[in-house]
């Protein structure tokens, strides 16, 4: 039912986007990625499964970040850019998982995106690893073989599939076709914005 | 409909170009978006791009502000401010229309104006209050969308003062024919129980509604409310155990819609939140495990597939099996699940292999013998993650006979590792174990060196402190203190020779204090006083040491001035620092100057005698109380102890989970003046803050529990680490190498060494072979297999108990029936006591031979018997207590009674009806005619010691007469000090009234009968009993707002966490305040939620007050009293009675 994840956004990169119309993002070569870094928090009393998420791509740019435990600016900063730090220092080869101060870090590479979460420490990292590769599944669905630009430009909406997906630092929905679907009826609205008032409460409704 | 979903897909991209031409507006603003990105991505240098931003922000705030801005324009601001957020620059100018926008946007503006108020607001944000209206209205919408969106927002962060605003709102969605608001709505009631459990703990019955939910989806979102709540109760919901296996049967039997499949899986996640529900039900429980074996098993045997999925799961199943009540066959089966991840050549599996094998390893250290070469070769793995989940599994299992071996890979490790966060926690390992294990002087002096060195300054502060009162302290034996302290003293010497620019701050300060304290047990210190006193000069000196530790110099020079050579150095360095900038060192350099000078001073100061001596410290600064008070009627505020401060400071930023109740720093803004006058709140801290910068270090630590408040503190070498020595001859009797191993996986055992020594490379092969025999050598003797994963905590608890009696113990100088018994109690009081060895002898005898009596004694004892109260006494014997016989305290107490009748019925009428103890028998003597036996009798006021002397010869005694020494205690006689003459068979009493003066944990008291057999000839027996501090606590019965007042005034506090006692049907903590009111007499005052609190007093002394507070599942105690000790002492009666519960 799934193909590995990897050939399909290898196969999709050449004519993908409307985005390669901007040639000089030197990314184009060779992303056709998301990258989606989930974050876990921790230090808070709340037990939350999972912190926080962070996207960032080989330069080590942020692309997403979702944290889901409440961190001060200062602190979100400093620990996004030790994480980006270590996780592009290690070879490819490496372990998926870090422990990283009292988290653990559960990270994966698609083409040129790191998508990483963190989550407590007695988590189970397999199953936060099928979370990152369910998401990857998701964005790649919406997009129609995602790749960075996809998500460097439509930022926002790679949010709307996480909320979708997760919600809380909890897998709320991890029915693809369920997440899609409640996708696909908020972005329907679009082309109702300009209807009156009454036809989208319908809509809602039925 | 995945039809139409594809349809819709492949519509986006034309729907957003349509999208973009519709309004001219919206066309530009998107490629302002594109423009932005484009732009920055272009940008080479950080500074071009810190720029660009700065401009996009100020066209930003120059945007939202104008009046003209429509809302669709303000999407894509909110767009565009996102982005720059995302980027780590602040566009909080946005903040305030992101709420705007979801407040008045149509749906899409919404939906984006949501998501932009969830990405820039934290849960604490005060902007989030104005988010509450528009959250009211949209969940009353008729709009499925926003409704969903509302959900959506309340359930990632809600201002939790506000939850009863909503609250019946949302409850009301759990209704709602939409699966998917149903399903949000409980995640949203999650969400409130998360951060406000008291707010919805009404609701209960519909979570329980929403478990039943015809819609998988709803179903397994209320399942994270139930592992939150059984996780914290398990005892509550085992009725519902028979609900979860049968979920998780028709999961993993495919029952579930193709759509919750993910890779061909049934509901992969839904099945791991099951078992981690069930593993929290089944934990100690066996009735409740057993109903789950069959779903663990077909669990088991369902994950086959070869998908990450699939191990996920089987890896939580594994966790599952071990965590419930054990079964042989599972475990086998989850046994050879691990193996198979450790062996996998998936390196993330490998990782999760050790993961799970540090996991069980501490409740059968043999599991790990059948991976022994696996483990060595990843300890030299090239993925520095994998090295540590390795040193974090031969951590579980390193035994006085690996530890060497293991202290050094570990060591090697940290000197590569330059984690921080790593680093600090092998550091605190290594530390562990070598107090633990360590073999000899010299390895733990060596080890804690290199300790200091890595650690570096980053390490816990209780390691130098564990290590400095260990050596202050010492242990029994003398001359092993002295050849450690010498040991030590050599060794810094040695290193202070050397360079000592690159060791760490905290390194030099142990250095400075260990050589200011032990230098003169040097043999060449009397030849060369100066000697030492040079190389401290020396350091001083360096630019490198800082000011904190250049006053621990000045201390330790202080303490060396004895020779004249050293004096003169003194002088001079006293002269160099009289004008230090630093007020401390200058006043230190003074303190010198004048001992310098004035011999007489020095003599009193500084005698070698006086290093014994107990120093008297006014701990509560009470000569102070006029300047506090004369500074607060001048409206200073009044003092908070650091940790006071620290936890209102922690309140302010995190969010505090329930209303404080009684909230005791609270009230302290509402106390009158008066108490504020006495309210010195901590004096202990003071002193603490003064040894730091080594003021008065020597003296706390000679002092005691008067001062440095390490009782809470992680300790377990102490006594106990030379006891070491004992087990390990016992351990030596069994064959060493593991491969002959008496263990019951022998056989299991030789297959995999045979297939080792089979493989190519044997040169390195055999290396691992050796490497291997001494990691694992000792880890496959444990007998008994101690299942419920507790082995780790109970025996540490043990250890430190030798600490409190250790000092008092000393005093009893007879005789080998004391020692007798208490070695026994050590070994298990399985003892027969008539046996007529020496004590020694007899623990040696029964750990030799740990099958005969069945004791798991091996190093890591199983949690040993609760050693009786007395220690010295054994019960009264069955029969024949005539010729003096004692019986085997072992057997059934029953037939103790008939014999314990007689002498009760002496008991003095106006005491049988109060509570008294068990009987206990005093030393029988050396005359087998005269028995002396005891029994507490505790009365309101007072305690009673009733002794009974039997004449158990034909011959009459006279003139018998009692009397009691002790320090501690005052003993005073009710009746029959001296008793004219007590016939044959017959019995006298004596009452006295004892007093604990000063609080300790327990008190020897040693008396001397004196008797004349023949008129005229006085014999005399000395006996001894010892004496607990909870035979003096009564409860205190105050009221809350009573409580509340002395808490300020108390000085003396400890902290510490105590475990929790789960029982029957009651709640945690009051189950555990109800032990300690069982077990120690104390008045529990109020409970309030997850806080109680409780009070006693000693008898006719001061009282004690405790506040207690769950805290995920440890039960925090605070303790404050007007006396020093009285609060360390009590601790460690609290910590033994749930020790014992």
């Amino acid at each position: 039912m799934c193909q590995p994840i990897k050939k399909y956004l290898t196969a999709s990169l050449p004519n993908a986007h409307p985005l390669h119309t901007y040639g000089s993002v030197r990314k184009r070569v060779k992303c056709s990625f998301i990258y989606t870094y989930i974050h876990i928090g921790s230090e808070s009393t709340i037990k939350i499964k999972m912190q926080f998420m962070l996207l960032f791509s080989r330069q080590g740019k942020l692309r997403l970040q979702k944290w889901y435990v409440p961190l001060s600016d200062k602190e979100r900063k400093k620990i996004s850019r030790d994480l980006v730090q270590t996780i592009l220092a290690r070879k490819p080869k490496m372990c998926s998982f870090l422990e990283w101060r009292d988290l653990k870090i559960v990270y994966k590479r698609y083409a040129s995106l790191y998508f990483c979460c963190a989550v407590e420490d007695q988590d189970n990292e397999l199953i936060t690893l099928e979370i990152i590769h369910r998401y990857v599944e998701l964005l790649d669905k919406y997009f129609g073989s995602v790749c960075e630009l996809d998500i460097i430009f439509n930022f926002e909406k790679a949010y709307f599939i996480l909320d979708e997906f997760l919600l809380g630092g909890e897998a709320q929905e991890t029915s693809k076709k369920n997440v899609l679907k409640a996708i696909e009826q908020a972005d329907l609205l679009q082309e109702e914005a300009e209807a009156p008032r009454s036809v989208l409460e319908e809509i809602g409704l039925t | 409909m995945s039809d139409v979903v594809e349809k819709t897909l492949s519509a986006l991209p034309s729907l957003l170009s349509l999208d973009s031409n519709a309004g001219a507006g919206k066309l530009s603003s998107t490629s302002k978006l594109g423009n932005l990105i484009r732009g920055i991505t272009e940008l080479t240098s950080k500074h071009d791009e810190e720029k660009l931003i700065k401009k996009e922000l100020a066209a930003i705030k120059e945007q939202v502000a104008s009046p003209n801005t429509t809302m669709r324009q303000m999407k894509e601001i909110m767009v565009r401010a996102i982005y720059c957020e995302m980027l780590g620059y602040q566009a909080s100018v946005s903040y305030i229309h992101a709420i705007k926008l979801a407040q008045q946007g149509s749906v899409l503006e919404k939906r984006l104006g949501y998501l932009a108020v969830s990405l820039f607001l934290n849960e604490s944000d005060e902007f989030l209050l104005l988010l509450v209206n528009t959250v009211l209205k949209d969940l009353q919408s008729t709009n499925l969308n926003e409704v969903c969106m509302a959900l959506t927002a309340v359930s990632q962060m809600f201002p939790k003062d506000m939850i009863p605003a909503i609250l019946p709102i949302v409850e009301e969605k759990l209704t709602h024919p939409k699966e998917v608001i149903r399903r949000k709505a409980v995640l949203a009631l999650y969400k409130f129980y998360l951060i406000a459990p008291n707010q919805v703990q009404h609701i209960h019955s519909k979570f329980r509604k929403a478990l039943c939910d015809k819609d998988p989806g709803v179903m397994t979102a209320s399942l994270h409310i139930y592992l939150q709540l059984v996780k914290e109760s398990p005892e509550s919901y085992k009725d519902l155990t028979v609900s979860f296996v049968t979920i998780l049967r028709q999961v993993v039997g495919g029952k579930l819609p193709m759509d919750f499949n993910y890779h061909s899986v049934p509901a992969p996640w839904l099945q791991i939140q099951l078992l981690r529900i069930l593993a929290y039900l089944g934990k100690e429980d066996q009735g409740t495990s057993e109903m789950m074996y069959d779903v663990l098993e077909e669990s088991l045997r369902r994950a086959e597939m070869n998908h990450n999925i699939t191990y996920a799961i089987l890896y939580e199943c594994v966790k599952s099996i071990y965590t419930v009540y054990p079964k042989a066959e599972l475990l086998e089966k989850a046994a050879k699940c691990i193996g198979n991840f450790v062996l996998s050549p998936k390196i993330n599996l490998k990782y999760l292999g050790l993961k799970a094998l540090t996991y069980v390893v501490a409740q059968d250290p043999n599991l790990a013998l059948p991976h022994q070469m696996t483990i060595i070769e990843c300890l030299d793995h090239s993925d520095i993650i994998i090295k540590r989940a390795t040193l974090e599994l031969l951590f579980r299992i390193t035994n006085a006979q690996n530890v060497t071996v293991i202290v050094e890979k570990m060591l090697e490790f940290l000197r590569q590792s330059s984690n921080d966060y790593s680093t600090v926690d092998l550091v605190g390992k290594v530390a562990e174990l070598a107090e633990k294990y360590s073999p000899d002087n010299g390895w733990f002096v060596q080890t804690m060196n290199s300790v200091f060195s890595l650690g570096g300054d980053r390490m816990q502060p209780d390691i130098p402190n564990n290590f400095l009162r260990l050596l202050a302290e010492g242990f029994d034996s003398v001359e092993e203190d002295r050849q450690l302290r010498l040991f030590a003293v050599d060794s810094y010497v040695l290193l202070l020779q050397g360079e000592t620019a690159s060791l760490p701050q905290c390194f030099l300060q142990v250095i400075s204090w260990v050589l200011g304290e032990y230098a003169h047990l040097r043999p060449d210190q009397a030849s060369d006083p100066g000697k030492v006193m040079r190389l401290l000069t020396r350091l001083l000196d360096q630019r490198h040491a800082s000011a904190q530790t250049r006053r621990w110099i000045l201390s330790a020079l202080t303490k060396l001035c004895s020779s004249p050579v050293s004096i003169a150095l003194a002088r001079d360095v006293g002269e160099r620092y009289f004008g230090s900038l630093d007020t401390v060192l200058r006043q230190r350099a003074h303190e010198l100057m004048i001992l310098s000078q004035d011999a007489g001073l020095r003599g009193r100061v500084l005698s070698a005698e006086g290093r014994l001596e107990h120093v008297e410290v006014d701990s509560s600064l009470s000569f102070l109380d006029g300047h506090v008070s004369e500074a607060l009627a001048a409206g200073a505020a009044p003092y908070k102890p650091p940790h006071q401060r620290q936890e209102e400071l922690a309140h302010e930023k995190a969010l505090s989970l329930e209303p404080y109740g009684l909230s005791l720093p609270v009230s302290l803004s509402t106390c009158s003046i008066t108490d504020r006058l006495t309210d010195r709140q901590s004096p202990t801290r003071l002193s603490i803050s003064s040894s730091v910068s080594g003021n008065s270090t020597e003296l706390s630590l000679k002092g005691g529990s008067t001062t440095l408040k390490l009782d809470g503190v992680k300790r377990v070498w102490g006594k106990e680490g030379y006891l070491v020595q004992q087990p390990k001859e016992v351990v030596e009797e069994t064959p060493l190498p593991p491969t002959e191993l008496p263990s019951p996986l022998g056989s299991f055992q030789s297959p995999v060494s045979q297939t080792q020594t089979a493989s190519p490379g044997p040169e390195p092969d055999q290396e691992r072979q050796q490497l291997a025999s001494s990691l694992f050598v000792g880890v496959g003797t444990h007998h008994s297999v101690c299942l419920m994963g507790r082995t780790e905590a109970a025996p540490q608890r043990f250890r430190r108990k030798p600490k409190g009696t250790g000092s008092s113990s000393g005093t009893s100088e007879h005789s080998s029936n004391s020692s007798h018994s208490s070695s026994g109690t050590a070994a298990g009081n399985t003892l027969d006591s008539t046996t007529a060895a020496t004590g020694q002898q007899i623990s040696q005898h029964a750990l030799g031979h740990p099958p005969v009596n069945g004791n798991p004694i091996v190093e890591t004892p199983g949690p040993l018997p609760p050693v009786r109260d007395g220690g010295v006494a054994a019960e009264i014997p069955t029969g024949h207590t005539d010729s003096g016989t004692l019986a085997d305290p072992n057997e059934d107490p029953v037939p103790v009674r008939p014999r314990d009748l007689p002498l009760i019925s002496h008991l003095p009428a106006e005491l049988s009806g109060l509570a008294r103890s068990k009987l206990t028998t005093l030393c029988p003597g050396p005359d087998p005619g005269l028995a002396l036996s005891s029994c507490r009798v505790y009365k309101e006021d007072a305690l009673v010691l009733v002794v009974f002397v039997s004449n158990n010869s034909d011959s009459t005694l006279h003139r018998v007469a009692l009397r009691f020494t002790s320090k501690q205690l005052e003993v005073s006689c009710v009746s029959g000090d001296l008793v004219e003459e007590v016939k044959g068979h017959s019995v006298a009493t004596c009452q006295y009234a004892v007093v604990m003066m000063r609080a300790s944990v327990d008190v020897e008291l040693a008396g001397l009968v004196s008797y004349q057999r023949v008129p005229g000839q006085p014999r005399a027996t000395p006996f001894s009993l010892r004496l607990s501090l909870k035979h003096f606590i009564r409860p205190l019965t105050v009221s809350t707002g009573e409580y509340g007042k002395m808490w300020l005034s108390f000085s003396h506090d400890v902290k510490q966490n105590l475990r929790l006692i789960t029982a029957g049907d009651q709640s945690p903590l009051t189950a555990t305040l109800d032990t300690l009111r069982d077990r120690l007499h104390l008045h529990v005052v109020d409970i309030i939620g997850s806080e109680g609190i409780v009070a006693c007093r000693l008898l006719r002394g001061q009282p004690c007050l405790l506040h207690c507070r769950v805290h995920a599942d440890s039960l925090a105690v605070w303790l404050r009293s007007p006396i020093p000790e009285f609060p360390d002492s009590l601790l460690y009666h609290c910590q033994k009675a749930l020790a014992e519960a």
